[in-house]
């Protein structure tokens, strides 16, 4: 990653159709108009017809970002979703390099994080850990002096709080 | 193989023969195309169907044919291409067609399934390379799924906001055997488009507009597509409100009526362009406040409340943040505007008015013809005009021609106005003259075109004259990229870069004979009158007439690219003649 966009990141959750060629008119919709994905995921719904598709996207302009998503055909709905009202989680897989008296404390910093051991290698340790973005971001700068040498990351899932989160405003446009 | 019957439920068909079978279940007529390897099982069915297809001599003239159809008729127009090459052609058709909501359905072969990914022979990634251009498009596996498909597609083309939707279809899935079913029903749980305005949206609107002193109505193409022309010149005249007709709008309203002001935008007339900048409350219905119009939003009628209303919510808030946003089918929202207008008395705006017709008094639209001078293209779009009544569809190309035909010729009524608005497709004249005439053989259809357009698309005049579609086209030989010279002697320094044609190279009456056309020409100002009148004299083949105009002849006003509104620019500086 390069620049850092200072464009405000929203969390929207598209309910799609479950059909080929979806998740490339999403990508191919927002690239079209200039708006940038921070992270994406997708993944089947309870109803096999339906997918889910979580997509951060950084703009200013997030209300044309759902005009225009809504114009796909195969978009149901679009939620966005406010990270105070939705609970947000992402995966994250991270390999240091350990060895000796660093293993045990790089250890010691990810059990108070809940990150598990994964795999252990001669000289790295790799931790696996689901939680929010925000913890995910502390655990990487409290690993960072042990040297990271891989890091993965899944795209952010998110999911309303109770029954908080709302259809995006642009239906009730007019 | 089974020779084309009416296909009854439970017939086994080919899944070439449901195609057009679904072709001639949603009522086409009409279709233009080129065959090739990967549609070729569909041209079969196709040579014993009542359907009329056009073959077209470029898949591009096949877009723009089946636009100039849906254009003049209002139905969906259709083309129908091969695979690779052929889908790869129809790109520009469907990005024009999107960007100016013309219903439009694409039917393309495709490689055999199993070949699909492989880099085939004449393969090309056609449902990825048409996604940003249509508003649909489907690719089909299954030959179970044609009806239901082609169904979809004549309703999403349709409805809504219209546009271009298409077919990718693989020579397999053509080829292999289903049973004919009739269309199920639609079922787009993705795709409702509102049509009526909310009542509360309506009803401030009215109610802003009941108090305005100096409203305007902006409207555009989508009282063309909503064919809400009748309820356009009805709430114009119980509210008493003046209208501009944009370039996608042309005709909306007549041009003769007195609320009438014409064309804003770029080369609209200074008093639409002023009204718009003068005005407290701007209505904006079927239009999407296009950068050709406003010129820099940041300066676009500055003072005036906004009450837009369009059938596809992006286009609220996209350039101009409405006061009153309403979202809704421009014909429904009139009616709803009628409705509760109600009995109210017609709006205060007397000196509103009269301020509109003392510009229009200061600042017409002018020219000079001198009687032994070069023939001024605005001349013959007068003449043009008036030697066919304006009983006529004017079709145009894009550049100088296509605004002076914009802004002289007297549109009495929609449909009448045929040209490429969003995208600027130089070359969309020809053909889509050529659809449009093919959709209404009984008018007197004109192409206006450019030479430099008139090169990108003639050979389309060879389908003309084979298929005995007797067009008209008008062209304006000034030698030249007309629009591309007029900004380079305005913008940069007169410096001519690649923008001149060379139109000595070009003999247009024996280029046009030798497609079977008549070729006329004109090179002088009291040639016009004769030759426009040999040309309406011809109508069992193609005419084509080569007007030489006055190649230093420059469009105005003008509002240059991103400039503000209020500066106008009425006529030339004195060096920017000759």
């Amino acid at each position: 990653m390069t620049a850092i966009s200072s464009l405000p990141r929203h969390t929207l959750s598209l309910i799609v159709e479950n059909r080929p060629g979806v998740l490339a008119r999403v990508s191919s919709t927002l690239a079209r108009r200039g708006f940038n994905i921070h992270s994406l995921a997708v993944g089947p719904t309870i109803d096999p017809g339906l997918s889910r598709i979580t997509v951060v996207v950084e703009s200013d302009k997030i209300e044309q970002v759902t005009k225009q998503l809504h114009k796909l055909i195969n978009i149901i709905k679009i939620f966005e979703l406010d990270p105070s009202e939705a609970v947000e989680r992402e995966t994250m897989l991270i390999r240091i390099a350990a060895t000796g008296n660093s293993r045990t404390q790089a250890i010691e910093v990810a059990n108070i994080f809940k990150a598990n051991v994964v795999d252990v290698g001669i000289n790295t340790l790799t931790f696996g850990i689901t939680s929010r973005p925000a913890k995910l971001n502390d655990l990487i700068e409290l690993l960072r002096p042990f040297g990271v040498v891989e890091l993965v990351k899944s795209g952010r899932i998110a999911i309303g709080r109770d029954a908080k989160s709302k259809p995006s405003r642009m239906r009730a446009v007019g | 193989m089974v020779a084309s019957r009416k296909p009854t439920t439970m017939t086994k068909i080919t899944g070439a023969q449901a195609v057009i079978s679904s072709l001639e279940h949603e009522g086409v007529d009409l279709m233009f195309g080129i065959p090739g390897g990967a549609i070729l099982p569909a041209y079969d069915p196709l040579y014993s169907s009542p359907i009329r297809h056009i073959l077209a001599r470029h898949e591009q003239g096949a877009g723009h044919m089946a636009a100039g159809y849906a254009w003049a008729t209002g139905r969906v127009g259709v083309c129908m291409a091969t695979s690779g090459p052929g889908a790869t052609n129809l790109v520009t058709p469907l990005a024009d067609a999107l960007m100016d909501s013309v219903p439009m359905v694409a039917i393309t072969g495709q490689v055999p399934t199993h070949a699909v990914g492989n880099d085939a022979f004449q393969e090309a990634y056609t449902t990825g390379i048409t996604m940003p251009v249509t508003k649909h498009n489907y690719f089909v596996t299954d030959p179970d799924e044609i009806s239901t498909v082609m169904h979809e597609a004549f309703h999403l083309a349709s409805s809504g906001r219209p546009g271009p939707v298409l077919i990718d279809l693989p020579k397999d899935v053509l080829q292999q055997q289903t049973e004919w079913r009739p269309p199920e029903d639609l079922d787009l749980p993705g795709y409702r488009p509102t049509m009526d305005g909310h009542p509360r949206r309506v009803k401030e609107a009215v109610e802003m507009l009941a108090q305005s002193h100096r409203p305007v109505l902006y409207v555009g193409g989508g009282i063309i597509k909503s064919e809400a022309s009748a309820a356009l010149t009805r709430f114009a005249e119980i509210s008493n409100i003046p209208v501009v007709t944009t370039l996608m709008g042309r005709g909306a309203l007549p041009d003769d009526h007195p609320l009438c002001l014409g064309m804003p935008g770029m080369h609209g007339n200074y008093t639409a362009i002023t009204s718009m900048q003068k005005c407290d409350v701007l209505a904006a219905v079927g239009v999407r406040f296009d950068d050709r119009v406003t010129g820099d939003p940041q300066h676009f009628a500055v003072g005036a409340t906004v009450i837009h209303a369009d059938i596809d919510p992006a286009e609220i808030g996209k350039v101009r943040r409405p006061d009153i946003p309403i979202v809704a089918d421009a014909r429904r929202v009139l009616e709803q505007f009628i409705a509760a207008w109600g009995d109210r008395p017609p709006v205060d705006n007397r000196d509103w008015l009269d301020t509109l017709s003392g510009w229009q008094r200061k600042h017409p639209l002018s020219y000079d013809q001198h009687q032994d001078g070069p023939i001024k293209p605005q001349f013959i779009i007068e003449e043009l005009c008036r030697l066919t009544g304006g009983d006529a569809i004017l079709v145009a190309g894009v550049g100088q021609h296509q605004m002076w035909a914009s802004q002289l010729w007297k549109f009495d009524r929609p449909r009448r106005w045929i040209n490429s608005g969003g995208l600027g497709t130089m070359g969309f004249a020809v053909p889509a003259a050529i659809g449009a005439k093919a959709g209404m053989p009984d008018e007197l259809v004109y192409a206006v075109d450019g030479d430099g357009c008139f090169q990108m698309t003639f050979q389309e005049l060879i389908a003309a004259s084979a298929f005995r579609i007797p067009v008209k086209v008008v062209v304006f030989n000034n030698g030249a990229h007309g629009m591309v010279k007029q900004w380079q002697k305005m913008f940069y320094g007169r410096r001519f870069s690649s923008s001149l044609l060379n139109p000595e190279v070009v003999d247009y009456v024996k280029l046009v004979e030798g497609m079977g056309c008549i070729g006329l020409r004109a090179e002088r100002p009291e040639e016009v009158e004769p030759t426009l009148e040999k040309s309406l004299s011809i109508d069992d083949r193609p005419v084509v007439v080569e007007m030489v105009v006055d190649p230093e002849e420059m469009v105005f006003p003008m509002v240059p690219a991103g400039g503000s509104n209020d500066q106008v620019i009425l006529g030339p500086e004195p060096g920017d003649r000759g």
